[in-house]
């Protein structure tokens, strides 16, 4: 156990604390801290793995952006701690919850058998100079912002336009719910 | 089972903490010398003396020297802070204790924390080579500054939810409100400054704010190659920062004191201390990037030889550009009346917004032309 395995297993405990945490927490604005801690934890992970620009934008967008707008929203409509009481029955309840149990230990199952069949010298990424698009450039996959960049513009082009013509739809959608009418009584 | 840390590394963590220390106490005593600039400026402006009386019992009778010093107020900034230290600590019932507690720490630590980045200067060593003075100078620095900085605003929003009262509560709901809007035309703001200095075919590239500084050694500043984007960014910094004529927050005349209406002693202290570090790093970032961080004026090259006197010289003139920042910020503080809210938000997203996205379409124009261009010419 060196220092690093130290920081991993703190920021690990702290970003699955702050989730469970945020779950059994009663009071909305607890939880959305929580969350956040949580979501910081996950961002020194990344660090930990020397990605500085994914845990910059985990940062940056979940706990920066996404979160305040939640926390803003529970702290305008004044939700107190009996505001987190469902309307489910402690049954169907348990039902989900063991659901949710059953695809947890699946996916993990899953995924350590497909970390142990990987050799330790084997990167789990293709380097993306062997990759088609790619191979005219040879710059090799890294942590490095100008490779993300790259691969976003090359290989990723479509996935990147169409998760941008998403969000554009989604923002026309809030746009045409949210703009009031002058006079309902005239469209009919 | 691994050795816990090699030898080498304790001697360098300890140098990195130990830097850590200087460059908090470094940027402290600036946030605290600017409050008692603010004093002095505001006195000088409205044609009073300011803080004149302070002053420790030996230093006084130091001849020429201590006079001077008192009449400066150079030892007000003490006085203040042990002042917040022995006040009565006074916690009003109805708030919700943790947060009430949590609140101006999640306020002070984004603002220590941005200072990791913060290139202040060039180190040239005696083999020739040149590196950036800085704690961590990372290939991401400018989206580290926004990303922390971003999480201020839960200082903020957990001040004003957490004390209770309407005043308060409406501060912490403008501020972040204000804070969300101003982050998009700040960063829109950039892009076309990361886009030009990164532009193709030239050596640098990423987010690094070193890089940015060093791109503008010898030759025009950016402020004069994007004037429109260093007026915005000043701008959305001043928003950032919540100083007049953007103090929505805390504006006195309708809110009382806004989040921090029901804080007192140290607790304010600390939410006080933190907006002057704010004003002091963002001083320091924009010269960084519009200013020409640690270079000498625009189109000259540094005059300072490149030894451990041009570090120091270099240091020293990236201090002075952002102590003329500060007192620009202090300046406009006096000058300007406060904005309305609704006018506030009116700027900021029907103003500032689409001009940053014109611009950078401009940028963006003009970059893919002198590209062309180039590959033209090839």
């Amino acid at each position: 156990m060196n220092a690093v395995d130290l920081l991993f297993w703190l920021f690990a405990v702290l970003s699955v604390g702050g989730g469970l945490s945020m779950v059994f927490s009663r009071h909305p604005v607890s939880a959305a801290m929580f969350m956040i801690v949580s979501l910081v934890g996950v961002a020194a992970l990344f660090v930990l793995l020397e990605s500085f620009f994914l845990a910059i934008l985990q940062v940056l967008v979940y706990a920066g952006a996404v979160m305040v707008l939640f926390l803003f929203i529970i702290m305008l409509l004044d939700v107190g701690p009996e505001a987190g009481k469902g309307k489910l029955s402690h049954f169907k309840t348990g039902i989900f919850g063991l659901l949710a149990t059953v695809l947890l230990v699946g996916i993990l199952l899953t995924l350590g058998n497909s970390y142990d069949s990987l050799a330790l010298d084997q990167s789990i990424w293709p380097e993306l100079s062997e990759s088609k698009d790619g191979a005219s450039h040879s710059l090799p996959f890294s942590t490095k912002v100008s490779s993300f960049g790259y691969g976003l513009m090359t290989k990723y082009m479509l996935p990147i336009q169409v998760s941008g013509f998403m969000l554009l739809a989604a923002m026309v959608g809030v746009i045409i719910l949210s703009k009031k009418t002058p006079d309902r009584e005239d469209l009919k | 089972m691994m050795e816990w840390m090699p030898q080498g590394l304790w001697f360098e963590v300890c140098l990195k903490v130990f830097f850590a220390f200087m460059m908090v106490g470094a940027v402290m005593t600036m946030a605290g010398y600017s409050v008692l600039a603010e004093r002095k400026v505001s006195a000088w402006m409205q044609g009073r003396v300011g803080p004149n009386r302070t002053v420790l019992p030996f230093v006084e009778y130091i001849p020429i020297f201590g006079p001077l010093l008192k009449k400066l107020g150079m030892f007000q900034p003490l006085a203040d802070g042990l002042k917040f230290l022995f006040k009565e600590e006074i916690v009003p019932g109805h708030v919700n204790k943790f947060y009430y507690y949590l609140a101006p720490l999640i306020a002070l630590v984004p603002a220590l924390t941005t200072m990791t980045v913060l290139p202040f200067g060039q180190m040239y060593w005696n083999d020739g080579t040149v590196s950036t003075l800085a704690l961590a100078d990372l290939e991401v620095g400018i989206l580290f500054v926004f990303a922390v900085s971003s999480l201020g605003v839960y200082g903020i929003a957990l001040a004003g939810w957490s004390s209770n009262s309407k005043y308060s509560f409406l501060g912490g709901i403008r501020s972040s409100a204000q804070m969300i809007s101003y982050e998009l035309a700040m960063g829109l703001s950039l892009l076309p400054v990361f886009l030009w200095v990164c532009a193709p075919g030239s050596s640098e590239s990423g987010l690094s704010l070193s890089a940015i500084a060093n791109s503008q050694s010898g030759g025009a500043w950016l402020f004069l190659v994007q004037p429109l984007s260093a007026l915005i960014f000043l701008i959305a910094l001043f928003a950032e920062t919540n100083r007049l004529p953007f103090d929505m927050p805390e504006s006195e005349t309708d809110l009382v004191g806004g989040f921090h209406t029901e804080y007192g002693s140290f607790k304010f202290g600390i939410f006080f201390v933190a907006e002057y570090a704010h004003i002091v790093i963002g001083s320091a970032i924009f010269t960084v990037i519009f200013l020409g961080g640690w270079h000498f004026l625009p189109f000259i090259e540094d005059p300072w030889p490149a030894n451990w006197i041009g570090s120091l010289l270099g240091v020293g003139w990236f201090l002075a550009k952002t102590i003329f920042l500060i007192f620009f910020f202090i300046w406009v503080r006096w000058t300007l009346p406060r904005f309305r809210y609704d006018q506030v938000m009116h700027l900021g997203w029907s103003k500032l917004l689409p001009l940053a996205l014109v611009n950078l379409i401009v940028y963006l124009l003009i970059v893919t032309v002198i590209d062309q261009n180039a590959a033209a010419n090839l």
